[in-house]
């Protein structure tokens, strides 16, 4: 920690938030992991339900080039983060979509992709000499250090992808389940498909920052997929979802401050934590409601 | 809905080139309005370039296509389309009556606003599962309700917008018999109660035949257009597919057609039924 005092549990709860935001970087932390909660929670909704989990992995990794160089180059991280999950997604979307052999052939050109850029990453770090601890922040997260401005930034970014997110929700949802049907409709699938990769670049981007170009997933992926066990319904799931996502983000933050572990790991514990509740559960119940289904079908 | 009198699809010496080979030629096509009319022959043969075409998504190398009175592809939002079988993931995680819901407004930008409107949607869409006998599932998410379930609710999709068309590719594939037959009847009951138009692809002739206005047969580049009695015999199907196909009559004057290429499975059980299926 950044202080002399090390900050302690009590049972005093009022106390013990008292004592979280006693300190302005962390409240720059939550403000920031709100922010990003939020947006990674909303659009990895749409990510899990579009089966595209792969693509947004991919541009979690190429983000980290991204910000090695920027910092390498003397700027923020911030700007290497955004401009390479946005040039990716863009690049993403170019390349023609394909099932079954065409898509295990584009699996592997992304995974060598996806190596390449780790790698490009790792020079960067090493050029920059001055740069000791940095490579776990960039890969694992951090939440020390955020600034008031990034903070606006993460705000003003984030509230552009949620409003592009709100206009093309509902066609976006049509496309993503039933393309041809919404082709016929007269829905621009192609074009909405190029948009949403954009707007899950950006979201990448946010997370990033806060979790670290490898952890991406648990504010990306547990939350949404997790909504999506607990309800079928698109509207109440994504409220789950963004519900989850500030779960997770206040909890690993919270408990990252009192224990002496990375946020990022306390981040993905709670997440995997989560999920696997989450699992058990539903399955639990899941199998009851089949099992009375089945009872009430044999009855006469 | 009502449009003024004439032909809901006609084609005119119609040709559907796609890579350069000629999918068919020469296709001669009118549906009247109401009439439930099946696009028959072997896989392959272009019945779903055949549904495109009428949506104006293929381009006709020539010929003409007009449908509602307009060239083709220009009165879409009045045709309802169900494209061949599309099987949701089971993981989907998306109820029933979200997919139906999506047919009705699912193309319009902006989140849905409650008020009026959205209790409409929501009386128009519990109409729709009413009409295609999916109350019962419409909660369930789909990629968990059986291929007949899914089906139906996925022709409550494409009826939400009250078409004055409907274009239902092979709709009848992988459902078992009891289902193809209640499907069919579903079809049926749709095409003369709502005064639907239905233009249906099917490579199974027998689960519908009882109900067709008009067949068109498809095959070796050209096609076959007119009533059942009339275009379904022995010689013309033999020499559409290019394989010995009978066509036999039932005492009750029901034509059945056996030694179809890619008949279902035959059902020992259901042999009996009022569907019988040669080998």
């Amino acid at each position: 920690m950044a202080s002399d005092v090390t900050p302690q549990l009590s049972w005093n709860l009022v106390h013990d938030v008292q004592q979280l935001f006693e300190f302005h970087f962390m409240v720059n932390a939550f403000r920031a992991g709100t922010v990003v909660a939020v947006v990674a929670a909303a659009i990895g909704y749409f990510m899990v339900l579009r089966q595209q989990t792969f693509a947004g992995h991919t541009l979690s990794v190429v983000g980290f080039p991204g910000a090695a160089g920027a910092i390498w180059l003397g700027v923020s991280a911030s700007y290497g983060y955004f401009a390479f999950c946005i040039v990716a997604a863009l690049l993403i979307a170019a390349v023609p979509h394909g099932r079954g052999r065409a898509f295990s052939e584009e699996s592997a050109v992304i995974g060598t992709i996806q190596a390449f850029a780790l790698a490009c990453g790792f020079l960067f770090v090493s050029l920059y000499a001055g740069f000791l601890n940095g490579i776990d922040s960039l890969l694992f997260g951090s939440f020390l250090g955020i600034t008031d401005a990034q903070v606006v930034a993460l705000l003003a970014v984030g509230c552009g992808a949620l409003l592009v997110l709100v206009v093309i929700g509902r066609p976006l949802l049509f496309a993503s389940i039933d393309t041809d049907v919404a082709a016929a409709r007269g829905i621009p699938v192609r074009a909405l498909s190029v948009a949403f990769l954009v707007v899950l670049g950006v979201a990448v981007a946010e997370a990033s920052q806060i979790t670290g170009s490898l952890l991406v997933f648990a504010l990306l992926v547990v939350p949404a997929a997790t909504a999506q066990r607990l309800t079928s319904r698109p509207g109440v799931g994504l409220a789950w979802s963004v519900g989850l996502g500030l779960l997770i983000t206040w909890l690993g933050l919270g408990i990252s401050y009192y224990a002496d572990y990375p946020v990022g790991f306390w981040t993905t514990s709670v997440a995997f934590a989560v999920y696997v509740g989450v699992q058990i559960a539903t399955r639990a119940t899941g199998a009851r409601a089949a099992r009375r289904r089945r009872t009430l079908a044999a009855a006469p | 809905m009502k449009r003024a009198a004439g032909p809901v699809i006609r084609l005119r010496g119609a040709e559907v080139r796609l890579a350069h080979a000629t999918v068919w030629r020469d296709v001669d096509l009118e549906v009247g309005d109401g009439q439930f009319v099946a696009i028959l022959g072997p896989n392959g043969v272009g019945k779903s370039t055949l549904l495109k075409a009428v949506l104006g998504l293929v381009p006709l190398a020539a010929g003409t296509a007009e449908v509602l009175g307009r060239p083709a592809g220009e009165a879409n939002h009045e045709i309802g389309y169900l494209p061949q079988r599309r099987s949701f993931d089971p993981s989907l995680r998306i109820r029933g009556v979200d997919i139906v819901r999506l047919g009705l407004d699912g193309d319009r930008w902006g989140v849905p606003r409650p008020g009026r409107a959205s209790r409409d949607a929501r009386r128009r869409v519990a109409g729709l599962l009413e009409l295609v006998g999916a109350t019962a599932y419409a909660g369930r998410p789909i990629g968990q309700c059986s291929g007949g379930e899914q089906q139906r609710l996925l022709i409550a999709q494409a009826l939400a917008r009250k078409p004055s068309l409907l274009l239902l590719d092979e709709p009848l594939d992988s459902l078992d018999l009891p289902n193809q037959a209640s499907v069919a009847g579903l079809v049926d009951r749709i095409c003369r109660d709502e005064g639907v138009t239905v233009l249906i692809v099917a490579h199974d002739v027998n689960p519908i035949l009882g109900y067709l206005d008009h067949v068109v047969y498809l095959g070796g580049g050209g096609a076959i257009t007119g009533v059942p009695e009339e275009v379904i015999n022995t010689e013309n199907l033999t020499r559409l597919y290019g394989a010995p196909i009978e066509v036999l009559r039932t005492s009750t004057g029901r034509i059945v057609v056996v030694g179809q290429p890619e008949t279902p499975t035959y059902h020992p059980d259901l042999a009996h039924h009022e569907h019988p299926h040669g080998l």
